[in-house]
This record gives structure tokens, sequence and C-alpha cells, in this order.
């Protein structure tokens, strides 16, 4: 397969020649890596890294490969062949993750090259989807088509994932490091939670440049980011990057890993950092490193909007179960008679963000009918058709149906993010997965959910915090508490503009009880709401108080 | 240990010597510490002179003696810990030092093209190396899509084309 049976509107970037043969030069890299690795030339010390930074994990049970969708942007060609990846070498599943990427977690090794070539034929990878170097940039998954966008940062995340890509001075870490950037003033991708976290936007001539947040992450210490620059000029983009990796490669913190990330740096240092990346700005060759605006063009032109046509927004058909899913699912687009369409990967009881190689292969297939042949993926684990007429909202929710793909709890209480927990992971201390499982399914009646609103909730298997838990409305944490499972809850968290850390409120429930303490604060925040409020506005307004009473008081 | 430069392996003819050490004839390679302390006994020398950066040093701590020396070895206490990348850098880029830059320590063929891509101009490796595993590492992949100190030849976009060996 190649560029020529792509779906000709799909504003994804197109490789070139040059961009095909560093593939296939990284992926004769890795083979001579294996090489040695089999005849003793590498330790497994020496080779681990190597190895992750092609995206290779070693988890419970098997290899886990986590193969890179940059920025969550995927055309129906990649989409596909990854069903037939998910058939041919997992267990005819794939799992998308909150980083916007897609992992195989039944891998066995000696299939890894086949899969890298079989990726390759469609211009993708694993590069750097692991290790401690520049991670997949995230953006927001309505890039293009949003009506509140300012900048669209699918051209400034293919720019740094370029720059970033075996960066000669930055793939050796002291942690790994992700980027986030929006182009829209409403954060939908948790910039502030970010290693660096960059909102574009414009001045008042019309100019592009970029505020910039650094040191924000979640995992055992959650931080909020410090913001280092409100304006920093698109020419000097990536230079301003730079300073900042120099400064965290130079500084950040070796010898112990739980302190490595950016964010302890920036959190110790407060201003200074600041002014050390301000003294490493001012100081380097800045011509060096100037981002041309020819340069910035050809590559913007490759998410050029597609051909839409001139169309008038219009009323949706009456058919109810229809109308509820369109209530959930669809989203204002900047065009006239277009929409932007979510499509929920968390069935009642399923296992959050997984989907399997038919459901790929039929989101493909809708994607080339209806919206161009482009795909998003959602950092919560879900899916979107970004490009969507109006008109055809109708039948593409029957194909959906048919693909059951058409779950309509988009932003409701079984909207559930979930990391793998220990059902997959070595590190976890609890099971995660069952436990969404099981809340989706205490809530599976719809009317209830809609009735209960826009309601966040996260789960982490370990402190490591990969199912964000911190920033959710409700934020559920797996503890091994003397060999028995524990589940701890916080409450008011929050990834976008009012980014927030959830509090813990109180001490933790076991795997049985769980499920009944998220009963619990439900009823306690309906009973408490006013018109219109969501369960994170009730809390913010009451606090804990409340809740905890509801929770802890004796019965 | 031998040495490793344009791919070639090739004796070591400098010396490191500890602080406390008396001064050899030839080329010397000492620690910062001793460089701060007996910068004019050393510059009154007449042989060449080298300085070992430990991995915490920040290349403005050197810069004051960079005219006096031939020689800054950085070091990788492990294959992982790549802060030399970011010493060697500077050196070229912000203090514009011209002589050899050498990476010592746990160096991995596979970090060959980038130590080379920040400015690096020979690497100390273990008496059984095959450089043949280095240059093929560093042959493998040309195409780079960032600004270094090599010499590389502009492609379109930010591409370049690596002509490292
Ligand atoms: C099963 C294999 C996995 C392992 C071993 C793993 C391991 C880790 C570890 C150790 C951290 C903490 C890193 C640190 O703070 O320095 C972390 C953070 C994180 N992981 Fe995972 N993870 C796994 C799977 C996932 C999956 C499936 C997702 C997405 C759904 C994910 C998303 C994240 C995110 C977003 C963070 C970031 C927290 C932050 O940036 O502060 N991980 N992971
Ligand atoms: S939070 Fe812990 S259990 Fe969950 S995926 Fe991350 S490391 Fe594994």
């Amino acid at each position: 397969m190649n560029a020529l049976t792509y779906p000709p509107h799909a504003r994804t970037y197109r490789y070139d020649e040059i961009d095909r043969e560093f593939l296939q030069e990284r992926i004769a890299e890795f083979r001579g890596q294996v090489e040695r690795r089999l005849k003793g030339e590498l330790t497994e010390d020496e080779f681990k890294p190597l190895r992750l930074m092609n995206g290779l994990y070693l988890q419970l049970h098997a290899y886990m490969l986590r193969i890179a969708i940059p920025y969550g942007l995927l055309n129906s060609a990649q989409l596909r062949q990854l069903g037939r990846i998910a058939r041919r070498w997992d267990r005819g599943f794939g799992h998308f993750t909150t980083r916007q990427n897609i992992q195989f977690n039944w891998t066995r090794l000696e299939d890894v090259p086949a899969m890298l070539e079989a990726l390759a034929e469609v211009d993708m990878h694993a590069i750097q989807t692991s290790g401690n170097c520049i991670r997949n940039t995230t953006t927001d998954e309505y890039a293009g088509a949003s009506p509140d966008e300012v900048v669209d940062p699918r051209v400034y995340a293919e720019i740094l994932r370029q720059w970033s890509t075996l960066h000669p001075e930055f793939t050796w870490l002291p942690r790994k490091f992700k980027i986030a950037i929006t182009g829209s003033p409403h954060d939908r991708v948790a910039a502030q939670v970010h290693d660096v976290g960059v909102l574009a936007k414009r001045n008042a001539r019309g100019e592009v440049g970029f505020e910039v947040y650094a040191g924000g992450g979640l995992g055992r210490t959650p931080i909020i980011a410090r913001k280092l620059r409100d304006w920093v000029p698109e020419a000097e983009f990536l230079a301003y990057m730079e300073a900042v990796l120099r400064v965290y490669n130079a500084l950040g913190q070796r010898d112990n890993i739980y302190k490595a990330r950016i964010k302890i740096l920036v959190r110790d240092l407060g201003a200074e950092f600041t002014q050390m990346v301000e003294r490493e700005y001012e100081r380097m060759p800045r011509d060096k490193y100037r981002l041309d605006p020819e340069i910035v063009a050809a590559i913007g032109a490759h998410f050029a909007p597609p051909p839409f046509a001139a169309l008038q927004d219009q009323p949706l058909p009456e058919d109810r179960e229809f109308r509820a899913w369109a209530a959930a699912s669809i989203r204002a687009h900047k065009q006239p008679g277009y929409a932007s369409v979510t499509i929920s990967l968390k069935p009642i009881g399923g296992i959050p963000g997984d989907a399997s190689a038919d459901q790929m292969e039929a989101v493909a297939d809708l994607a080339e009918r209806h919206s161009f042949g482009e795909i998003r993926v959602t950092h919560v684990q879900n899916l979107v058709l970004p490009h969507v007429r109006q008109e055809d909202l109708f039948t593409l929710w029957q194909g959906l149906r048919a693909a059951g793909l058409a779950t309509p709890n988009i932003g409701l209480i079984s909207d559930i993010i979930a990391c793998p927990g220990m059902d997959y992971c070595a590190l976890a201390t609890a099971r995660s997965i069952p436990i969404a499982q099981q809340i989706s399914e205490r809530f599976a009646d719809l009317d209830r959910q809609h009735a209960i609103g826009e309601c966040f909730i996260n789960i982490s298997g370990c402190i490591n915090a990969c199912g964000h838990h911190h920033v959710a409305h409700i934020g559920i944490l797996g503890v091994d508490k003397r060999g028995e499972e524990v589940y701890q809850i916080t409450l008011g968290g929050s990834a976008t503009n009012d980014a927030s850390i959830g509090e813990l409120i109180g001490p933790a429930f076991s795997y049985d009880t769980i499920v009944d303490a998220v009963e619990t604060l439900i009823a306690t925040y309906v009973a408490h709401r006013t018109a219109g409020e969501r369960f994170i506005d009730t809390y913010r307004r009451l606090g804990a108080a409340p809740f905890k009473e509801a929770l802890y008081a004796p019965a | 240990m031998p040495l490793l430069e344009d791919g070639r392996l090739r004796p070591d003819d400098w010396t490191s010597i500890e602080d406390e050490a008396p001064l050899p004839e030839g080329p010397a390679i000492v620690s910062l510490a001793r460089l701060r302390a007996e910068a004019d006994a050393l510059a009154g020398r007449n042989a060449p002179l080298g300085v070992a950066l430990s991995p915490e040093t920040q290349p403005e701590e050197v810069a004051p003696f960079l005219d006096r020396l031939a020689l800054v070895a950085v070091c990788l206490p492990k294959s992982k810990d790549g802060r030399a990348f970011t010493q060697i850098r500077a050196l070229r880029e912000h203090h514009g030092f011209t002589g050899e830059i050498r990476a010592t320590g746990h160096v991995l063929p596979d970090q060959y093209a980038m130590l080379l891509r920040c400015g690096v101009t020979t690497v100390e490796v273990p008496e059984s190396t095959d450089p043949a595993t280095w240059t093929r590492s560093r042959d493998t992949i040309r195409i780079a899509y960032q600004a270094a100190q090599s010499a590389d030849r502009p492609l379109s976009l930010l591409r370049r084309k690596l002509e490292l060996a």
C-alpha cells in the first residue's frame, strides 16, 4: 500500500520519499539492534532503552507494541491497516490510549519486525512512543473543525514531531517528555498537566505565537504547570523549545526515577527555571533554529481544509434514539452544514478504548463515506470523525450502530478513562478495567446518565496515574493495602483551562464497595445540585463536606 | 583504551592525571578543580592540555580556560545519562570551542551519530571494540529533522541529509 491508495482529501501529514527513506533506515537500525541483542553484543540493560524508543514494552503476559498516532490523526487506510495488524498479530483488538496512540497488548517479539513493516506501508511507526525522549505530541481532536479554533495546532504538532524525531541532544533525557498543544482558547488537551503545554494564539496583527507552560504532570506528584512565557513568536518556536529542553537535560534529576520529570525541576527552581530558559534562549544563535514561514506554509498545506460543500445548517431527524445519540456525540463545526462526531469506545460493560479489527474497518469505511477519510483519536480514548455533513448524520449513526459503536454516552458517567491496570500492566497495584466495567454497568440506563449530565470518572491501577485520575471529577486510584486491592477517591479534578488536581476525600474503599461509593457520590450531587450544575460545579460550590458525610457517616 | 575517530580506531596519546599526581611531559588531561587551582602553572607547560568534565559541570564553568585547552573530555556514566550531549553542544555552540571533544564512559555505538551531530570528535571505546559496529550504526540513518552542529546538507522542510562519514 502507498499514498496513492490514501483517501485523497484526508488531511494527515503525507510522507514523501525523504520521510519514507528515513523510516526504512530507522527500521533497519532497530533490526540491527535486535540482532546485536540476540548475539549478546548488547546487554538487556543496554537494549532496553533502544527497544523502548521503538515502542516495545514488556508487560505482565506479553510484549506490548505502542504505535504512534501523531497528534491523534489517522486516515482510513491507516486505520484499516491497524485493523489488519490487530487481526493478524494480536487477538483481534487494539487499545487506544490517552496519549492518542494505539497499543497491541499481545505482541510476540518475533513478530515485531513484520508489524513495523506493515506499519511502514502506511507511513506509520512506533518511534519514541516510550523511553526517555520526546514522545508523541498530543493535540485537540477537533483541530481544523472546531468553531472556536484560532490557530490550527496540527501544523505545529507536526513541526514538533519532525523536530523531536531522533533529536541528537534530547534522546537521552532524565525521563520521558510529553508536549501538548492547543490552538483554541478552550483547552481540550490538558496543556497544564504536561511537561510542556503550548497554547497557540494570534496577536492583534494576526500573527501566530505561543503561550508556553512547563512542568505540569500527573503521576505520583501531580503538579499544575508554570507559565514560562505569554508569547513566543512563531519563528522562534523551535528555538524556545530547544532552550527548555536544554535546561532540563542539563539539570533534571537522574538518580531518582520518581524525581526525574521536568515538573520536579520546575517546582524546585520556580522562577529561576524560567530565567534559565530565557537566558539560554537569549544567547543561542537563533538564526540557526529559526522556523521559516515557508516551512510553516509547506507543512501547513498538508492540513488545508478539505473541499467542503456549500451547505446550510439543518434540523436533525426526529427519531428519538437517534436524537439521544446525537445529543451526546455531535459537536458544532466551523463549516455550515457540517458536524464533528465522537464515536464512543466505551460500550456499557466494555473495556475503555478497545476496538476490534472489525470495528476499525467499519470506522475506516464510514470515515471514507462521510468524513473525507479522516479519523481522530481523542485523549479520552474515543474516536472522532471530524467533518461529517449534517444530512449524513442519520446514515452514519445507523452504520455505527451496526458496528456496535453508537453508545450515546460521550461526556457522561460511563465515558470512563481507565488504564490497563492489573489486567496487563506489570506495575499495577490493582485492577482498573473491571472497575470501569462495573461502574458502566451500574449506570447502564442511558436516560439516567443523561439526567446525571457531564461527569468524568478516571481510573488508574497505580500511583503512576496513566488513567489521569487526578484530573477527573471523580478520580479512582487502585492501591495495594497489605495484599488487598483498595480504591481511593479524589474529587474535583479538572484538565481544562481551570485545571485542578482532585482532592482525596477519605479512606479507601474495597473492590466490592467502590461502585457503591460512586453511586453515593452521584446521589449526593443530584440531591444538592441547582439547575444546570454539573457534578464539578456542585462540588466546587459545596466543597467536600456533604460528599464526605454521605460516604463515611455511620449508617 | 583506544579511541574512535572518523570511524577508525587509533591509540590515545593523552594521559589522564589524578589531582595529586605530578604532571608528565606529554599531553595531559586534568580535572576542572585542578585546572582552576593551577591554571597558570598548567598554562606554562610545553605540552597540550585537556580537562575532564563531570556530567554535573556546566560548560560555562570551563569557558574561561578554553583558549588554553586542546581537549575537553565529557562522560556518560551510564549510556542512558545524556547530559554530555548538552555539554558538547554548548561547548561548540556557545563557547566556540574548536579542539577535540572526547566522549568517555559507557557509550553505545547507537549513540555515535548523535554524539557526532552534537559536536564530538572522539569516543573512548573498550579494547575489543569492532569499529565496524560503530560505523554501521553511524551510517544507518542518514536523514535528520533538526539543526545540529554537524555540517548537514539541507533538504526540503526541516530535513537534512547527514554527512557524518
Ligand atoms: C501497561 C503498560 C504501561 C506502563 C508500564 C506504564 C508506565 C507508566 C509510568 C511508570 C508512568 C509514570 C511516569 C512518570 O511520572 O515519570 C506513566 C505515566 C503515564 N502513562 Fe503509562 N504506563 C502504561 C500504560 C499506559 C497507557 C495504556 C496509557 C494511556 C491510556 C498511559 C498513559 C500514561 C500517561 C498519560 C502518563 C502520564 C502521567 C504524566 O505525564 O504525568 N500509560 N506510565
Ligand atoms: S497507572 Fe499504573 S497500573 Fe495503570 S497503566 Fe500506568 S503504570 Fe500501569
